[in-house]
């Protein structure tokens, strides 16, 4: 059902609890042409809109984690639910080598599940770091370790794995498996640490940033990545997130 | 090559593409790469009296025939507007393109107190936003309604500010030639026509209003020949040069824009689609069209469909 070239509405078919406070809602179509790391703007007439990364494509699925208004709403859809979908949006991630490391820090970890099972159906090796503050709050470890990934987990409190920042799960990672890129989401300080231990790696870094997206279509301004970030990217000013991203390709 | 220079005011601009307000005119770094990317001129996103935080999403809707918005004047505020449009000067001032500050207030003392404020960062010129077609339930019935209110606008800005200053005009309204010469009357250097169009999609399975602000302005390709009659009108009306904004996405769209008496052209929505290199490419498509027509510069073309 689409609307007249505005928002498709898709059902929900099925809901996967991720943790206390993140679900993944399986929907009854697919999106086609979507390519991991892009997003969809997610609409609830009536409560609102909000951007998400895809993390599944045939049938779309979305991981959402309640963080506000609209993904509360969405956190507590079932199934026969409707949610109303534009999209996708923006440019992802590209899959370059034959090897590959993703960094997911927290929710981060959705939009590297489709990506990790593109790259698995070639055949290829991939190693996930994934962090987050504690256990309770890490999502899709099983769903990566079922792709056959091989799984690094990080926590600031020391309740799983490595005590500490993801980016302490990437050493080992890089140790045992020499990955040639590196694919990252999460949050902004955690993707800046991320670029600087690939350029000290020499190693080609996409990095998928958040940001408050308003239009989704690279009118408003909204969702502008700061000069600073840009400059230490080495990446040119004035990026947007939700046009020129949300991957960003270092270098 | 045709030569796309153009004399706008007492500007020298070397093509007469401006990017529009409320496009990617939020920070120094997006009007930079708008310059870069071949606008002769760029507006910034209207700037109020007080920092606004805009309406809630959904705020824009990419439709089959152009976009609607309605992202409700989101700005930082007069009082940090000013280094922005400072720091945005320095910048383009390198690369040759000249800055447009856009500016909006409810009511006339504060549109007046607004325009001192932004006169100090000095732009090119002031453009004068009477027209935002998504903000009536706070502020009520637009300036640019009436020849009255437009000319009232005009006198409380000319008043207080030297810079050139060009009203933005609103396409739905029975009388423009009437309203473009009372502002011309109250001492507007240029006209800015025209604003988006008020409109509405509505999601016929959601049953409502696709917008959270239930209505937005209708900008790109289906708001084109509504901004072309109404540059006409305008232009057939009063001499102040005309920035024709409105649903040019191409190089001979800009070309109708001029013929219908248009100084400089207004490029917004198009960049939803391109991108901000949309600038050279309508440069470069509009070259191409005067050359293989014959014409070797700008005011050949300006108002001959008039």
């Amino acid at each position: 059902m689409k609307s007249d070239g505005l928002f498709s509405v898709y059902v929900v078919k099925a809901v996967r609890i991720e943790n206390k406070f993140t679900c993944t809602l399986f929907f009854d179509q697919a999106l086609t042409d979507a390519h991991p790391g892009q997003f969809v703007m997610a609409w609830l007439p009536g409560v609102g809109e909000k951007p998400f990364s895809i993390s599944g494509d045939d049938p779309l699925a979305l991981t959402i984690a309640d963080v506000g208004a609209v993904s509360h709403a969405l956190n507590n859809l079932v199934v026969g639910d409707r949610v109303w979908v534009r999209g996708p949006l923006g440019k992802g991630f590209r899959l370059s080598s034959h090897s590959h490391l993703l960094v997911g820090g927290g929710y981060g970890a959705a939009p590297l599940w489709l990506l990790a099972s593109q790259a698995r159906r070639k055949g290829h090796t991939v190693a996930v770091a994934l962090g987050a503050k504690s256990k309770g709050q890490l999502i899709l470890v099983s769903a990566f370790e079922a792709l056959g990934c091989h799984v690094y987990v990080a926590t600031e409190d020391g309740s799983a794995g490595i005590r500490g920042l993801v980016t302490e799960a990437v050493e080992p990672a890089c140790a045992d498996l020499h990955p040639e890129v590196l694919y990252a989401c999460g949050p902004t300080g955690m993707l800046m640490v991320a670029a600087e231990f690939a350029r000290n790696r020499n190693m080609p870094a996409q990095l998928s940033f958040e940001a408050l997206i308003r239009c989704g279509v690279g009118l408003c301004g909204s969702c502008e990545l700061s000069e600073e970030n840009c400059a230490k990217l080495g990446i040119p000013a004035g990026f947007l997130v939700c046009h020129d991203g949300p991957v960003a390709f270092i270098p | 090559m045709a030569d796309l220079a153009t004399d706008f005011l007492r500007l020298h601009l070397k093509n007469p593409l401006v990017l529009a307000s409320g496009i990617l005119g939020t920070s120094a770094s997006l009007m930079e790469r708008c310059a870069r990317e071949g606008a002769g001129a760029v507006t910034s996103k209207s700037c109020g009296p007080e920092p606004r935080a805009g309406h809630e999403n959904p705020v824009t809707i990419a439709w089959r025939n152009g976009v609607l918005n309605a992202i409700g004047l989101t700005n930082p505020g007069a009082r940090d507007e000013i280094p922005l449009l400072i720091e945005t000067k320095n910048r383009l001032a390198e690369c040759g393109v000249a800055v447009f500050a856009s500016i909006f207030a409810p009511t006339l003392d504060q549109f007046g107190e607004v325009a001192r404020m932004i006169a100090e960062a000095e732009p090119d010129l002031i453009e004068v936003n009477i027209s935002c077609p998504n903000v009536a339930s706070e502020f009520g019935m637009p300036f640019s309604a009436s020849a009255e209110s437009a000319a009232a606008v005009t006198r409380a800005v000319r008043r207080t500010v030297n810079l050139p200053i060009s009203i933005k005009l609103a396409p739905n309204v029975p009388n423009l030639g009437e309203i473009a010469h009372a502002v011309a009357e109250e001492g507007a250097d240029a006209i800015t026509a025209v604003n988006t169009m008020p409109a509405m999609l509505v999601d016929a399975y959601a049953a409502m209003p696709v917008l959270k602000n239930r209505t937005g302005g209708l900008s790109g390709p289906a708001l084109k020949p509504i901004a072309l009659r109404c540059v006409a009108e305008i232009a057939s009306r009063v001499s102040l040069p005309i920035i024709g904004t409105g649903g040019v996405s191409t190089g001979q769209d800009a070309a109708e824009m001029l013929m219908v008496g248009a100084t400089l052209v207004g490029v917004g929505s198009a960049v939803w689609q391109g991108g901000p290199s949309v600038f050279a490419q309508i440069g470069k498509q509009l070259s191409e069209f005067m050359v293989a027509q014959g014409y070797e510069h700008l005011t050949d073309l300006r108002g001959r469909a008039l």
